[in-house]
């Protein structure tokens, strides 16, 4: 008796790690099938090129998401542009340049960024950033995609430095010393040897961080502007746009439940999930690959 | 991250005011749902109320003006705010559940058209605003400012003062007209954000509630057509009819007003009731 009872003890816990662990792939695709059911009849409601048009509207029936995907992509992709160089650079940085007490600093001040409310930096980026966006730029108005994408790039930084951060840590320290006995430069062994090595960390990083933007709602909201116009001139970056999240967020409280404008905001959000799932699903392929070819740890 | 986002919305939605009432059984709970124009209104009333009257809780929902008749129609609530008169296609549902809403005018709201404090332009038609708004109008030059360009805001298309402005400004008050805001016209969350861009940005146009008007915006006058006067929105130039863009606000009850919500009703048109609506800058009827 006494034998069994570590082993039934062993048997509980791991019988509840296991549940622990389902449940959050049964809490997804329940999500999904949520989703589905409320945002799938918007495909048999409206016509497709309605959906697909170019002028949402929805208080004249009009569903057009065309301005909305592109808005979305247009103030994601501009974080990315901006947000990459200075995650990459701020982590080589931190590991690779500043000294022990400096990184001590940085790193926890680098976690306070990724505690700032998302509505505290909206707010900043309408009253502060917005203006100073429209009188450096001289455009019309300070509430653009570019923005918003700078709102997103600050708030993606966190993620893309950390994850950037441990990929660099995992580069063997044999391969610094290998170059630096070479007699390359400090520069030389960061640029060619360190995050080529890196390279797959890096990566994932990048897809983290477009996966944090991507789904950001409430900072983007407020500073770019909402109008649903479709971001066709060179110039784009620098107009308004409106994104899928801010729809669903500014529409959702006050559409009335079951109506075609609820099914089409639904449907947008399967959209949206899609996307951030495709971005995961390359995000970790990424990992794998790159784990099995250098069999080493690359994120943390 | 949307289900908690909607619980969320739905959470913000539902505001409730409730005052530790004597005991619970003499207590007569009305519910009052409605129009999102009026809900800081109705909320102001109810806690004034609340605190004279702690034997009567009130409780105060938004979701829109459609929504709160359609509540008033199924018979889940005592009164519907609304910000337009009721539908005849609505009355009719309501008439086949054995229900007869009945109007009263509660107060008045205006809606002000706003620019930045350093745009020289004073008034404004109701048709210039139409084209201004539709897109027509692009630059400043053209309605006698400086040659800039017209930045367009607006509330988001779900609030009452949208579909309001809308119908009597962007349609100028004509139902078979389908002209639409401009797909530029930048649609803000909230009234800060309105005012907030208004007060920083000297090519904005907005218009807002004119109780949500903060003095460091600058107020056009309108006329309704070229040759028409232009009027400055005022208490006075509301409650006589010449400032054009107005309208009244409504509460519908079921049948007429019986009990809690007929006191209720009579304090809210009354001198207590008519001083909150001036102070949450509506416009009280006498």
């Amino acid at each position: 008796m006494n034998a069994l009872k570590p082993r039934q003890r062993e048997f509980f816990v791991e019988a509840l790690i296991r549940v622990a662990g389902f449940s959050a792939i049964l809490f997804v695709v329940l999500i999904f099938i949520f989703l589905v059911k409320e945002g799938a009849p918007a495909f048999w409601e409206t016509s497709l090129t309605n959906l697909f048009g170019q002028r949402w509207y929805p208080n004249e029936g009009l569903f057009g998401t065309t301005p909305l995907i592109l808005g979305s992509l247009l103030v994601t992709g501009g974080a990315v542009v901006i947000a990459l160089p200075l995650g990459l650079a701020t982590a080589v940085f931190i590991r690779e340049l500043a000294p022990n007490w400096l990184r001590e600093i940085l790193k926890p001040l680098i976690e306070v960024l990724a505690g700032i409310p998302s509505v505290v930096l909206g707010f900043l980026g309408m009253v502060a950033v917005a203006p100073l966006v429209r009188q450096t730029l001289n455009v019309p108005t300070g509430l653009t995609a570019f923005t918003g994408s700078l709102m997103l790039a600050y708030m993606s930084l966190p993620t893309i430095i950390s994850v950037a951060e441990d990929a660099i840590d995992a580069v063997p320290s044999t391969y610094r010393d290998g170059a630096l006995a070479l007699g390359a430069t400090h520069w030389q062994t960061i640029w060619r040897v360190i995050l080529p090595a890196a390279r797959s960390g890096v990566i994932i990083a990048v897809m983290l961080g477009i996966g944090r933007a991507i789904g950001e709602t409430m900072a983007v909201m407020m500073v770019t502007g909402n109008a649903a116009r479709i971001p066709r001139e060179w110039n784009a970056l620098f107009l308004p746009v409106r994104t899928m999240t801010a729809t669903i967020a500014a529409e959702m409280g006050e559409v009335a439940q079951g109506s075609t404008h609820y099914h089409v905001l639904f449907a947008v959000g399967i959209l949206l999930f899609l996307v951030t799932f495709l971005i995961n699903a390359v995000a970790s392929a990424v990992i794998i690959k790159g784990g099995a070819r250098r069999g080493g740890r690359l994120m943390g | 991250m949307t289900l908690i986002l909607l619980l969320s919305l739905v959470a913000c939605h539902s505001l409730e005011v409730d005052h530790q009432a004597p005991t619970p059984e003499a207590v007569t709970t009305i519910q009052n749902k409605g129009s999102d124009t009026m809900v800081n209104l109705a909320l102001a009333w109810a806690e004034a109320y609340g605190e004279r009257h702690p034997e009567v809780r009130i409780a105060v929902t938004g979701g829109g003006t459609g929504t709160g008749i359609a509540a008033l129609i199924n018979g889940t609530v005592d009164m519907a705010n609304a910000s337009r008169a009721i539908k005849e296609e609505e009355r009719a549902q309501a008439q086949a559940n054995g229900i007869e809403p009945v109007e009263h005018v509660v107060a008045g709201d205006a809606i002000a058209i706003v620019v930045h404090p350093s745009n020289p332009v004073q008034r404004l038609t109701i048709p210039q605003l139409s084209d201004i708004f539709s897109g027509k109008i692009t630059n400043w030059r053209e309605v006698g400012g400086e040659d800039r360009p017209i930045v367009l805001l607006s509330r988001e298309s779900n609030s009452g003062t949208h579909v309001f402005f809308l119908e009597e400004v962007v349609r100028r008050g004509d139902p078979k007209d389908k002209t639409l805001f401009s797909p530029d016209t930048l649609l803000m969350p909230s009234s800060e954000g309105i005012s907030a861009e208004v007060r920083q940005n000297p090519n904005a146009i907005g218009y807002d509630g004119l109780g949500y008007v903060t003095p460091d915006q600058k107020v056009v006058s309108v006329a309704p057509t070229e040759g028409e006067p232009y009027v400055f929105p005022t208490l006075e130039t509301v409650r006589d009819g010449s400032y054009p863009i107005a309208r009244p606000l409504f509460i519908y009850t079921i049948g007429a007003p019986q009990g809690a919500v007929r006191e209720y009703l009579s304090w809210i048109l009354g001198p207590e009731g008519q001083a909150i609506v001036q102070e949450l800058g509506f416009v009280p009827l006498h």
